[in-house]
Order: C-alpha cells, then sequence, then structure tokens
C-alpha cells in the first residue's frame, strides 16, 4: 500500500499526479512527493519498523513506492559509530560517525537514492537507467540496473578517479564521459533524458530518488535510540541530501516516531567549490556558481540546484556551514582514518573538518551530541591520498634486516628489550 | 541576425511542440522578449515578476551559463546556440 498522494511544486504548489516528472510546467520548481502523514501516523510504529530487515526499506511507509521494493534490498542500515577517539581528537564529548562508506553494493551514500529511483523506475516500466555522476552515483546506478537487468548509460566529466570510473565499468553500462566538469555533464543530461525517454535518477525521476536520502537520517535517528541528533555536518554538492534529511526528521516528529528535540544542520564543502557557504556566510539566497577547482571531486559541482533549500533547512535548523581547503580536507582523512578506522574519500574528508573547525569556532558546542555524515569510502579515491601515506619499507626476508630497521623506527629501544 | 534556441519539455507547449526555434535579440533580454512576441506566455515561465531568470532555470550560450557572462545582458551574435535548461540536483 502507498501513502504518496502525488506530486507537488516546491515553489507554486501546483500539484501533479505520480509520473515520472521532476520540473514544475509553471515555474520550473522542483517536485516533491506528498504523503498522507495522518495515514502513515497510524499505520507506522517503532516496532513495526524493528520487526522489518535491517535495510532502507524499513521505513518504506515513508517512501514514495507503490509496490514491493524492486531493488536495494540490502541497502542502508549502515553503521552509527560511536567516535571516541575522534572525539577526542576534537575536543568533544558525544560524536558518532553515520558511515555510509559501508553501504551496499557500492559503498556510498547514493545506494539509498538509486534503490529508491530504480524500484520506482521498474514500476513506471523503463527498461533503460541513467545519470549524470561525479562517480558514486555512477557506480550505484550501474551495480543496481545490473541487478535489475535494465540497459544503463552513465554519464560522468572526463578525469576522474580510476576507481570511480571502473567502479561503474565493471557492472556493464555504456559509461559516457564529457570533456568539461560536472556542471557540463548535468546540463547535457538534461536534455539527453528530455530527448530519449530513459529513467535519468537524477533527472526526471529526482522527486523519488532523493527521497532515499531521508533513510539515511532515519537511520541515524533509530541508531540514537529514536532519537533526533543534536547536531549533525553533511556534505553539500547538487544539495540533495541535507534537505532531505532535515525533511526526514521533521517527518519522524509528525508520524510520532521521535520527540521534536530540535536539531542543527551543518553544511561542509571543499573551499575549492563552495557556491553554497558563499552564499550562507554572505546571508544571501542567491548562489552564484563556480567553477570547482578541488580534491574533492565527487562534491564539484559550481551549479547546485537545490542549493537554496539547502540554506533554507541550514537557517531554518539555527545550523551553519564552513568550507575547508584540500590540505584540511587529506588532513582530516588521515584523523578519521587513524582514530576511528575508517578511510573516506575527499567529501567525508570536507565532513570531518568542516566538524572540526566549527567546534573550534564555537559553531557546535563541545558538550552536546554531534553526527557526521560520511557519505563516500576512500577505497574509490586512492589518487587522492596517495602521495600522503607512508611508502612501504621494503626489506629482504632476513630477521638481521628487520632488527636494523626495527633499529632505525625506534632509536630508544634496543632490540634486546624489544624482543623482551 | 538570428540564434538558435533549444527548447525543454516544460516549454514546448508554447512552441506547438517544436523543441528549437529561432529567435533574434541582441542580447538575453532582448531574446526573451523576442520569444515572448512569437511564443506568447512564454517569458512569463523563463522570468520571475521581476524580469529576473527564474531561479531554477538556467540558460546557457554556447554552452555557458549566462551567470559566468553578463547574465541578460549577454551579447548574442549570429548563429549563437542557446539552451534553457531546468535546473536539476544531485549526482556526485
Amino acid at each position: 500500500m502507498s501513502f504518496v498522494r502525488g506530486l507537488q511544486c516546491r515553489e507554486c504548489g501546483q500539484e501533479y499526479p505520480k509520473e515520472p516528472l521532476h520540473v514544475c510546467e509553471t515555474c520550473f520548481g522542483p517536485l516533491e512527493i506528498v504523503y498522507d502523514y495522518d495515514a502513515i501516523k497510524k499505520s507506522i510504529s517503532r516496532e513495526k519498523i524493528a520487526s522489518r530487515d535491517k535495510n532502507l526499506w524499513r521505513y518504506r511507509e515513508l517512501l514514495p513506492i507503490d509496490g514491493e521494493a524492486q531493488a536495494g534490498l540490502y541497502s542502508g542500515f549502515t553503521p552509527l559509530v560511536r567516535a571516541r577517539r575522534l572525539g577526542e581528537a576534537l575536543g568533544v564529548k558525544e560524536l558518532y560517525i553515520k558511515d555510509d562508506s559501508v553501504n551496499h553494493p557500492t559503498f556510498s551514500y547514493k545506494d539509498r537514492v538509486v534503490a529508491v529511483a530504480i524500484s520506482k523506475a521498474i514500476e513506471f516500466g523503463f527498461d533503460t537507467v541513467s545519470c549524470a555522476s561525479t562517480g558514486n552515483l555512477a557506480n550505484a546506478v550501474a551495480a543496481h540496473a545490473a541487478r535489475a537487468g535494465l540497459n544503463c548509460y552513465v554519464f560522468i566529466p572526463d578525469g576522474l578517479e580510476q576507481g570511480k570510473i571502473i567502479g561503474s565499468a565493471i557492472y556493464g553500462p555504456k559509461t559516457i564521459a564529457i570533456k568539461g566538469n560536472y556542471d557540463d555533464v548535468n546540463r547535457l543530461c538534461s536534455e539527453i533524458g528530455d530527448k530519449y525517454g530513459w529513467a535519468f535518477v537524477n533527472v526526471n525521476l529526482r522527486p523519488y530518488y532523493s527521497e532515499g536520502a531521508k533513510t539515511h537520517g532515519f537511520e541515524v535517528a533509530e541508531q540514537l535510540g529514536w532519537k533526533l541528533p543534536r547536531h549533525i555536518v553533511v556534505a553539500s554538492a547538487g544539495g540533495t541530501i541535507l534537505p532531505k534529511l532535515s525533511k526526514g526528521f521533521k517527518e519522524l516528529v509528525k508520524v510520532g516516531l521521535v520527540e521534536d528535540t530540535g536539531y542543527k544542520i551543518y553544511s561542509a564543502q571543499a573551499a575549492g567549490c563552495a557556491p553554497i557557504i558563499n552564499a550562507l556566510q554572505k546571508g544571501t539566497d542567491l548562489i552564484s556558481p563556480v567553477k570547482p577547482n578541488t580534491i574533492a571531486s565527487s562534491i564539484a559541482i559550481g551549479n547546485p540546484a537545490d542549493g537554496y533549500y539547502v540554506l533554507q533547512a541550514v537557517r531554518e535548523s539555527g545550523g551553519w556551514g564552513e568550507s575547508v581547503t584540500d590540505k584540511e580536507i587529506l588532513e582530516a582523512i588521515h584523523l578519521l582514518a587513524q582514530t576511528e578506522g575508517i578511510f573516506t574519500e575527499p567529501a567525508g574528508g570536507t565532513e570531518v573538518a568542516v566538524t572540526k573547525k566549527l567546534i573550534q569556532n564555537g559553531n557546535i558546542p563541545r558538550q552536546e551530541s554531534i553526527v557526521i555524515s560520511i557519505t563516500g569510502n576512500g577505497y574509490k579515491t586512492l589518487e587522492a591520498v596517495a602521495g600522503s601515506v607512508e611508502k612501504p619499507l621494503t626489506i629482504t626476508a632476513t630477521l638481521e634486516n628487520f632488527d636494523a630497521l626495527y633499529q632505525q623506527l625506534n632509536p630508544t629501544v634496543t632490540a634486546k628489550a624489544a624482543s623482551g | 541576425m538570428s540564434v538558435r534556441v533549444r527548447v525543454p519539455t516544460p516549454l514546448r507547449k508554447f512552441t506547438q511542440g517544436v523543441d528549437e526555434v529561432s529567435a533574434q535579440g541582441a542580447n538575453i533580454k532582448a531574446l526573451v522578449e523576442d520569444l515572448e512576441k512569437n511564443f506568447p506566455g512564454i517569458k512569463e515561465r523563463i522570468c520571475d515578476e521581476t524580469g529576473k531568470i527564474r531561479r531554477f532555470v538556467n540558460v546557457y550560450v554556447n554552452g555557458d551559463d549566462i551567470r559566468f557572462l553578463q547574465n541578460l545582458e549577454t551579447a548574442l551574435k549570429e548563429g549563437d546556440n542557446i539552451s534553457i535548461v531546468p535546473a536539476i540536483a544531485g549526482g556526485c
């Protein structure tokens, strides 16, 4: 049973039926799913959710599918890690990592949105799915399409990391690299989507697709024992996830799953591509697009279509945002790895570095609970850190050689003492 | 002087379903007026009440976003390709 009433323009309020539409015909505003929350409230409960499989479909009443889930049956329900060592390093009392770097099957938060988009594409009867992507989304679309037996075309900017390119190609889609940046890819795809009638997950299925992002927030609340986090930090690229976390938290209150204890939400961007943070800090609603120049390629979107809604959600919650340099991003990747054993891509480094900055600047208090959303996996972007990790120490296989090396590494310890 | 304008699906009801039209104008502002003359009602969809391009509409001249050029004052020349594209998001 579906609780979806239809689509509605976020800007002018015009209503539309449940179809593969994404843009309001009147004002070009984005369309949003409208649910029957009263009916959901009567149907949903913590116990019901707890009885279901540990994947993102456990919140299905608040997701926009009509029938049974068709994709992503193992996606979501990623760990919420209590980050004691990182918390100590940042000087805060209660810190958690919501770790979507281990999402199934392609190791980023995109497995959530794609699970919903592919299910919906199948419901609508599409045979070909596609996307414009900086890499992670392409990986997720290609993998989920393969499992569903759908044709797949993915569009990426040229010059992406190998892990992101091969991480799509392995699933057998047609991968098309566009000379230019993500914003060029995006523009072309909106024109291709118009012409070819495919299910473009982030174009004509966007209202459905973006709803999947809410599950990241639902899980955080459930894993905190059905409580909203006090502070949550997440990266902003095109601007999908942050407003959806906010929408998801409000829905949990509306349907009676959590108490309205308030939350503050913070946006993280790389200094080399910070159009949303620029507008936030200037106090304006107008986002001036930028030409991205950062190692955080997965969030290098200079013209964020939903940036306006990021600003809205951040300001409404009383949160804030910061941008950090590539150097700070790299240091934060190392810090997260070396304190919590979690290897994230530069987007995740951005989230950690921004959290650090917000704590240092006093924007986030040290005594309250903080969640950092880690949205992607470092094994896909080895190039970004290859130059900043220690090289292996190569020796021949003799004990003498190791003794000598050990001595060199630990000059104050005698070999005898070391062998105990 | 004429330029080619690619029309996105939500605006094609004004152009009798045609996805590409010719139009005139020394700059984007004049181009929008010319489109309005031939396809009444289209301007209101592209521009807000103050005459600025709507928040969720992107306009490109030969692939370049006019916000990187001179916005509505961006000059046009014979044969330029103009795209009007709804803003789309999400794709990291």
